[in-house]
């Protein structure tokens, strides 16, 4: 089982195995994750499950799709190279261990 | 605040989202979050689309894992209706006979649906869809059926009716009015959806009643249209819009105006009760300052964070952009603003192409924006509203015209 990190603003970071194919996103709401707001339930429509990704995982996510890449640029908190949507990422083998973090807000 | 208590009376969406925002603003009090559904609180919006198709799982359905609440100190009381609220002893009665005292009461009773008064109505296969337990229902239902009816041609019945289509029903929508989602979506919109569903295989009859619903040993197989037509059918969905849960408000004595009436603090007319979400009726910007109820996840989530944050020592008048949206097979449809009652629109993008915005307007001034598979437009329509926008519709006409743009140039957004 995939294995992904949450780094969060109040430094309570936490790491969660979670089965092949769930989104980061649903690993976070799964977990209490709450900075993950995900309003719209990962249908992307509202731009608040953005997470800033870590350089050395970005290689391996999923690409931006047209519709992921014009929502990023309407995220509450700053966009920055690592930006993506998390309802966009479904973990498998080739994301285990991947690191992000989660902005300080999504609206 | 350490030592007072909240009670939360209804564990949707927005007594939820009470709950969760108030220990986020450092309430560290008691929460008590009362349900009546056997559940913990769960999405809805799924539930007439992916959780039908099993697109989303019943894991993805909870706003927040069981362990959470008692790590959060939120005591859930599920299976448990409260039965009688007393505003001058503090004290809500629930169903089980326990009495609960509270410092800060907050109603979030939602809205249920509206039934059908019609001959048939009670037969087996007719079904309404709100909760888990109504739409697992459907759900199995659904796999078994051929041939669907959809009573009334709203988000609901539009979203099981595509979902029906795309599992390979045949099926069709009975809408008593002359056009689709006639409460929300300017008639542009509607008509684009009425060609665009028809292409895609669904029955729409428009401006068409349903007279009664025939049965057969006890179970539903035709619908029968006052204008004598008879629709087979071995499922029909009722979709019918929705009425708020007020009886708790109106039993204390609270005012009820369509909903449950609160001023821009959410405060009811009772001291120490509040409402949010779809059971209240509350003033609201985007409506010119008049009270409207809505019935959305927005509303229910803007309500809750932000009487949470009143509770809390941060009192503010609630002032969030309306939005919306509804996934109709692959058409994602997304409002911003309320346009009801607009006289004028401008439409950006290509109708055929299926990728298009209408912007509605009202004596020149930006109402909301509806848009169909354009979700930067859309996200760009609630930054635009959040502010003072003198956008006009001969802005949206012109061949420069970038919404983007215009939503981060302030108050001159058609400026070069």
């Amino acid at each position: 089982m995939p294995k992904v990190t949450f780094l969060r603003p109040n430094g309570d970071d936490i790491a969660v195995d979670v089965g092949d194919g769930t989104s980061i996103m649903q690993a976070a709401v799964a977990h209490g994750v709450t900075e993950i707001v995900a309003e719209c339930g990962g249908t992307l429509a509202c731009a608040t499950c953005h997470v800033y990704v870590a350089e050395e995982h970005l290689d391996h996510l999923p690409p931006i799709s047209n519709d992921e890449q014009e929502m990023l640029d309407f995220t509450a908190a700053p966009r920055e190279t690592g930006s993506r949507l998390s309802c966009q990422l479904p973990l498998g083998p080739e994301l285990d261990g991947i690191v992000v973090r989660c902005p300080e807000t999504q609206y | 605040m350490g030592s007072s208590t909240v009670i939360v009376v209804g564990a949707g969406q927005a007594g939820c989202q009470v709950a969760s925002s108030l220990r986020e603003e450092g309430f560290t009090g008691r929460i008590v979050l009362v349900g009546a559904e056997a559940h913990l609180p769960y999405q809805r919006p799924p539930l007439s689309k992916g959780h039908l198709t099993g697109k989303t799982s019943r894991d993805a359905l909870w706003l927040r894992p069981e362990s959470w609440f008692g790590e959060q100190g939120i005591e859930v009381r599920t299976s448990t209706r409260a039965k009688h609220l007393d505003t001058d002893g503090r004290r809500v009665l629930l169903q089980d006979g326990e009495a609960l005292e509270y410092d800060d009461l907050v109603l979030a009773t939602g809205a249920r649906n509206r039934l059908l008064r019609l001959e048939g109505a009670g037969l087996e296969g007719v079904l309404s869809l709100r909760t888990l337990d109504e739409a697992d229902e459907v759900k199995v239902r659904l796999e078994q059926a051929a041939r669907v009816v959809v009573v009334g041609g709203g988000f609901i019945g539009m979203e099981v009716a595509a979902t029906a289509v795309q599992l390979g029903k045949n099926a069709t929508v009975v809408e008593v009015a002359d056009q689709l989602m006639g409460r929300v979506l300017s008639s542009h919109t509607a008509a684009f959806l009425l060609q665009a569903h028809r292409a895609r295989g669904l029955d729409v009859e428009l401006t068409t009643t349903v007279s009664r619903i025939v049965g057969v040993a006890g179970r539903v197989a035709a619908v029968d249209t006052t204008d004598g037509r008879r629709l087979p059918a071995d499922l029909v969905l009722v979709g019918v819009g929705a009425s708020p849960n007020v009886e708790l408000a109106e039993q204390a004595g609270l005012e009820v105006d369509n909903g449950i009436v609160v001023d821009e603090l959410l405060r009811t007319s009772a001291p120490h009760v509040y409402a949010v979400g779809d059971c209240v009726c509350a003033p609201n910007p985007f409506a010119g300052g008049t009270r409207v109820r809505l019935e959305s996840v927005q509303n229910a989530t803007a309500q809750g964070r932000r009487l949470a944050a009143t509770l809390t020592g941060r009192p503010e008048p609630f002032s969030s952009v309306p939005w919306f949206w509804s996934d109709q097979a692959d058409i994602k449809l997304q409002i911003a603003g309320l346009t009801t009652g607009h006289t004028e629109v401008a439409v950006r993008g290509d109708v055929s192409s299926e990728r298009f915005s209408v912007y509605c307007f009202s004596q020149g001034r930006l109402l909301g924006v509806e848009s169909v598979n354009r979700p930067a437009d859309h996200m760009a329509a609630r930054r635009l509203l959040s502010g003072s926008t003198s956008l006009s519709p001969q802005d949206v006409r012109r061949d420069d015209f970038d919404i983007k743009r215009a939503s981060t140039a302030g108050s001159t957004p058609a400026a070069p």
